[in-house]
């Protein structure tokens, strides 16, 4: 890349922008104020005549900055997307004309905006470098498979069909887990009647003779290194014998384990042989071969059988899970078929509080199990005992409003499941509970296996991407992501395994994963200056940043997902991106004109958050909400990535306002960072302090949370910002 | 059962308790299988999802011991006795309220139409219940001639609770009355002159027929 | 326009001096302006209704309108049955539509029916008076024979349960059906689109067993009506008719209230702004009068 700057600045006279604004006036603000080499206007900038225009500049005048005063960023990717020079863009439509009224009294306004805009792209575009994308990147097609049940099985056939080899680790001494055990299972297909067949006899077949496919029984995963694209990983093997394999991406599917309600007394399990698990009927069907069971204790032939729902489940008691299992309502409707079809003069009752059967054939299930004459009691089960020869269940009828008595054969208790999720990394009393053991075992510095979302399944962001894990390159996949059947588990499997194939592809090519896709700039670091403070290794909410042995950071370029939250963590600003960096934004807020205080035209900064403030602000302007013209918007690829220096700077050189813009934090986050919007919450609790020593009042420094649907809420935001400046005064520290 | 021109009396010959006790026999507790087995629609009741939209659609809702939901649930819990002498299905206005909302499509209002019939030809239903014997009236009243005499019909019902009540209801019900006749939408002369259809013997013979099919398929079960 | 004939059902409350002759009335007035013939089945019977469920056991009731349906299909081929009661609409049209779908049932209707010497095969429609018009004439063809536009005549369109439940006319919503409110509006009079008592209940048959419990729920019709600004209710069902018009001086005794709601049929609207006059719209049988209607009617 050329050593010298030279920007062209490019102004768009379409979509009413020309009408709207003195173009000529915005062309000598790039030429003069952005030091642009090359301005130039054009009727349409977008179409094929205006985009060859800056084409031709870069190809013959070496134009390697290009600012583009257009529309939104968000506008227009393609054609503006030119390869191997840095692009800045001025928002002058949706950030602009579309938010300002068209009258006389407002065009002097309005026009100030373009101006600060076309200045701020010019500057932007000056401190901008194209992105390279990472040297080191590799390129590895090997896909480690952890876990060899129905979600492994899965992933590794569709891997090795869609071409890549696969490695799967499996610690059992079969393949198929706990879905070879059943007799059979919910449904897949229309018309959702009857069970049928797993359907796993054939999938282990199917993975055993892939030429593709390797597998390792009896064997777990001593050790993974590394990064996407070339992880390190040693297997281990029972029998004592090791070996180290390299893969590009890791899917986990270690599925779950039936939940242990035997300490809960009011279910009666293991007090009698006919007080079964969900999973011990299956187990009995399977050993008859499909015949009615004959009670365990007796061996006399079932003629009623109660099914307990939420045994164990969905409470807040302790000892419960306080969560759905989601299968268990249409495991039971199963499992009395099992019977209905055997013998309709069996008795079958599932009782139940709320009756769940997802799925796209979960109703259907739910009527065809009616059909045969399975009754569904809407009930609380209060005592489970063996009695007199049978099994009593008390439980109220929650919809006669009473106590009520059930004596059977047999009952069957649906105890729900817990994910085999290694470490809670986040407890550092993990690794010393029972049968607690890593799974990964990450050589990472933030732990040693996926950090867990909620009731200790390996989730990552449940609302926005459900196939990510906080671990780049590395996914979850089936039931230890979260509860599912095997209908789901396979569907599930399938997403994550293309999801892990885009992260070898990805990585191959130095790329970012999801969700900046694509993007080939990577955090660079000076050593000198870094204070080895720790703050970066500990706040990147992806485990992307390494120690070494001086406890300076080392950045893993394919585990890191742009978000620039080490970036914002700098207390010495020693951290950037080559397109996106504390000089690209910092330089843009101070090129932001700000007008003398007897002007009356305050300047409100707002920091948003381009994945959803800034497209929620483009929405407002397409549905012309009309918002303050006092404002001036910088998007951040993440609210975590604000370093607090620009807050400080923006109020030092007179700026009235701040607005930061976020996405939702918290238990129920929105931010496709994970953390980012948290961290930054917490960082602007401290600017109170710089306020105060600057002698400016707290409401002059805002932090809100945004979603994408909040096109009304924004500008309205923005308007009440500007009538709190109104009302508490000018900055005092205009210049 | 031959004398068809008397039908509530030959109803009553039917539902003698004996039916009722036969019922019981041939079913022991498995009450929703009778109900399956012997309502109209019965064989719908097992397909209720408890979700109460029946419950809460109903514009006399208020006035049901236990509106639809909860019989639903008696049948399955085998509470015969209290859903068969329930005095609840008879409050059904025949809205279709609780049938177009029904988010399983049962036909609520059928079943319990059926219900209250059962109960009825099991002499279980309510002797007094006010719906029951206008109701019983009003099946009278048109199988007598074929066609439904308005007059007769509010007669018999004003005197349903005896005599003085009867002249009570009248009273109240006489300026109601004398405006219909009035507007030429009521005659006193329909006490004497209405003449239903001539085919009224022909209606007779149907009906005839029609309730011996109907015992034949009841005894198959 | 060639005329058209349907096979008519005009069921009990119809007849001379019966509580909805007056929807005869109006019904007959406005098939003359739109050359509709009415052809009705010879010596019909009850239907039913819906509460002869306890007398009549499922057979019996509906063996009622399956024979009014074989008479038709005997007299009056290739025509439509067509009702203008609610209540004898929704009967006729189940006992069509349960005999089509269950052959056991239909076998058995037949046994019966053959011994008086009738055979029903299901081969006509059957249909309401208010789909005939929306269907086979069209808002636009019916508002082209308006005469009298009903101008400045607040009309709450009030459709009730069994016209609209549980079949109801074609393309329209359960909750907050619009075909009545299109009709007013093709009249000229002003529908109020947010009555909201639309489609309540009014009672049925129990506003005679139950009076107390009725009153109860046809006061809230009224009332809402009266809430909306109505100078009169319209409905398609003789008994909503009846329920709603001749209790008015009960309700206004036991709940203090002061109401004198006029209430008419669609028919009776149409009728009017076809330029028939009082009496051969039936206006002389509402016991509240319709006052402005009336005017209407004078014109």
């Amino acid at each position: 890349m050329a050593d010298e700057k030279k920007i062209g600045a490019y102004l768009c006279k379409g979509c009413g922008l020309g009408d709207r604004l003195d173009i000529s006036a915005l062309k000598v603000v790039a030429e003069r104020e952005g030091k642009a080499a090359i301005v130039r206007e054009h009727d349409f900038l977008c179409d094929a005549s205006g985009v060859a225009m800056i084409q031709a500049d870069i190809d013959t005048q070496g134009v390697n900055r290009v600012a583009i005063a257009a529309c939104s960023r968000r506008a227009k990717t393609e054609a503006f997307g030119f390869a191997n020079v840095a692009v800045s863009r001025a928002n002058l439509r949706e950030g602009v004309i579309w938010v300002r009224p068209d009258t006389d009294e407002n065009r002097e306004t309005t026009q100030e905006m373009a101006t600060d805009y076309v200045r701020m792209a010019c500057v932007e575009a000056k401190f901008m470098n194209p992105p390279d994308a990472n040297k080191a990147a590799t390129y590895n097609r090997q896909l480690l498979v952890v876990g060899g049940g129905v979600s492994g099985l899965t992933s590794a056939i569709e891997a090795a069909r869609a071409g890549y080899n696969v490695t799967i680790v499996e610690k059992g001494a079969e393949l198929g887990g706990i879905a070879a055990q059943l007799y059979r299972q919910v449904p897949e297909h229309s018309p959702y009647s009857d069970p049928q067949d797993t359907g796993v006899a054939e999938l282990i077949n199917a993975v055993s003779n892939h030429k593709n496919i390797t597998v390792h029984t009896r064997s777990s995963i001593a050790e993974t290194d590394g990064a996407p694209g070339r992880f390190v990983v040693q297997i281990a093997a029972e029998s004592g014998t090791s070996e180290t394999k390299t893969f590009g991406a890791i899917l986990q599917a270690t599925g779950f384990t039936a939940h242990d309600i035997s300490h809960l007394p009011v279910y009666g399990y293991k007090t009698s042989p006919d007080i079964i698990t969900q999973f011990e009927l299956e187990q009995l069907t399977k050993a008859a071969g499909g015949d009615i069971i004959k009670r365990p204790s007796d061996g006399k032939q079932v003629a009623s059988v109660a099914f307990v729902q939420c045994a164990g489940q969905r409470s807040e008691q302790e000892g419960h899970l306080s969560y759905c299992s989601g299968h268990c309502c249409s495991t039971s409707i199963k499992q009395a078929m099992y019977f209905k079809n055997a013998n309709p003069a069996i008795d079958t009752n599932i009782i139940y509080t709320d009756l769940r059967t997802p799925g796209a054939g979960g109703e259907d299930f739910y009527r065809s199990g009616q059909h045969k004459g399975v009754t569904f009691t809407k009930g609380q089960v209060t005592s489970v005992k063996a009695e007199g020869g049978g099994v009593s269940v008390k439980f109220k009828d929650l919809i006669l409003n009473e106590d009520t008595e059930e004596k059977v054969d047999l009952v069957v208790l649906a105890n729900g499941m817990v994910p085999n999720s290694g470490l809670n990394i986040d407890d550092p009393t993990s690794a010393e509970k029972p049968k607690s053991a890593s799974i990964l075992n990450l050589t990472y510095r933030q732990g040693r296996d996926l950090p867990q979302l909620k009731y200790g399944f390996n989730d990552s962001h449940f609302i926005c991407f459900p196939y990510e894990t906080r671990r780049t390159g590395i996914y979850a996949a089936g039931p230890v992501r979260r509860p599912m059947d095997i209908a789901q588990t396979k569907e599930d499997a399938t997403g994550a395994t293309l999801k892990a194939i885009q992260a070898i592809e990805n990585a191959a090519l130095g790329r970012a994963a999801h969700p900046r896709s694509g993007d080939l700039s990577f955090p660079s670091f000076k050593k000198e200056g870094c204070t080895q403070c720790k703050r970066c290794t500990v706040e990147c909410p992806f485990g992307a940043i390494d120690e070494d042995a001086q406890r300076f950071p080392v950045f893993n370029e394919s585990r890191c997902r742009r978000c620039g939250t080490c970036m914002g963590a700098c207390p010495v600003r020693v951290i950037s991106f080559e397109n996106y960096s504390v000089d690209s934004v910092g330089q843009q807020i101070k090129n932001i004109d700000i007008p003398e205080e007897f002007d009356e035209k305050p300047r409100i900064l707002m920091l948003a958050c381009e994945n959803d403030a800034y497209p929620a602000l483009d929405m407002a302007a397409m549905n012309r909400q009309e918002y303050s013209a006092f404002v001036r918007v910088i998007p951040v690829r993440c609210l975590g990535s604000v370093n607090l220096i620009w807050i400080t700077d923006a109020l030092n050189s007179g700026f009235d306002g701040v607005m930061m813009m976020g996405c939702k934090k918290g238990d129920n986050y929105q931010c496709h960072f994970v953390k980012g919007s948290e961290l930054a919450h917490m960082r602007m609790s401290k600017v109170d302090d710089t306020l105060k020593t600057l002698s400016l009042e707290t409401e002059r420094v805002v932090t809100h949370e945004i979603a994408i649907t909040d096109i009304h809420r924004l500008p309205q935001l923005i308007n009440e910002m500007a009538s709190t400046i109104l009302r508490i005064g000018m900055s005092p520290l205009k210049f | 059962m031959n004398d068809t021109s008397k039908p509530i009396d030959a109803i009553r010959k039917m539902s003698m308790s004996a039916g009722n006790t036969a019922m019981i026999e041939r079913y022991r507790n498995h009450f929703l299988k009778e109900v399956t087995d012997n309502v109209e629609e019965g064989e719908w009741v097992n397909m209720c999802m408890q979700c109460g939209v029946c419950a809460g659609s109903c514009p006399l809702g208020n006035a049901w011991a236990h509106p639809p939901q909860e019989i639903f649930m008696m049948i399955r819990a085998g509470k015969r006795e209290e859903v068969l002498t329930s005095d609840s299905m008879w409050m059904c206005t025949s809205c279709y309220n609780c049938i177009v909302r029904c988010p399983r499509k049962l036909p609520i209002t059928h079943i319990m139409h059926g219900l209250a019939r059962y109960a009825e030809r099991l002499g279980l239903a309510p002797k007094n219940q006010p719906t029951r014997k206008f109701a019983m009236m009003f099946w009278d009243n048109i199988t007598k001639t074929g066609r439904a005499n308005e007059v007769t019909l509010g007669i018999r019902l004003y005197f349903m609770h005896g005599f003085v009540n009867g002249i009570k209801t009248a009273l109240k019900m006489l300026p109601v009355g004398l405006s219909m006749i009035k507007t030429k939408r009521m005659s006193p002369l329909g006490l004497v002159a209405h003449s239903g259809c001539k085919g009224k013997n022909d209606i007779t013979k149907l009906l005839k027929k029609a309730r011996e099919i109907e015992e034949a398929r009841m005894k198959k079960y | 326009m060639a005329k058209k004939q349907y096979s008519f059902y005009p069921g009990c409350s119809s007849e001379k001096n019966a509580s909805a002759s007056n929807y005869m009335t109006s019904v007959h007035a406005m098939c003359d302006v739109l050359d509709v013939q009415l052809n009705e089945i010879p010596d019909w019977n009850c239907c039913g209704a819906s509460v002869g469920y306890a007398g009549g056991g499922e057979l019996e009731r509906l063996i009622l309108s399956a024979r009014n349906l074989a008479i038709s299909e005997q007299e009056h081929k290739g025509q439509d049955v067509v009702a203008t009661c609610a209540a004898c609409w929704l009967a006729t049209r189940e006992t069509k539509e349960r005999l089509e779908s269950d052959n056991q049932l239909m076998r058995d209707a037949n046994q019966a029916l053959a011994e008086i010497g009738l055979k029903y095969e299901a081969k006509q429609n059957v249909r309401h008076m208010v789909e005939v018009l929306i269907e086979d004439f069209g808002y636009d063809k019916l508002g082209e024979k308006v005469k009298k536009p009903l101008e400045g005549l607040k009309v709450a369109g009030y459709v009730g349960c069994q016209t609209n439940r549980p079949f109801g006319i074609d393309g329209e919503s359960y909750e907050n059906p619009k075909y009545l409110d299109k009709l007013v509006e093709t009249m000229g009079a002003e529908p109020l689109g947010n009555y909201d008592k639309k489609v309540q209940c009014c009672g049925g048959a129990l506003a005679f067993s139950e009076p107390e419990k009725s009153q109860a729920m046809i006061k809230d019709i009224i009332e809402s009506a009266y809430d909306h600004g109505a100078d009169i209710i319209a409905t398609p069902c003789p008994v909503c008719q009846m329920n709603v018009e001749i209790y008015q001086d009960q309700i206004n005794k036991t709940y203090s209230k002061n109401f004198k709601m006029p209430v008419v049929y669609y028919s009776t609207l149409m009728s009017v702004a076809y330029g028939k006059g009082h009496r051969e719209s039936g206006l002389d049988g509402q016991i509240i009068p319709a006052t402005k209607l009336e005017k209407f009617a004078a014109k």
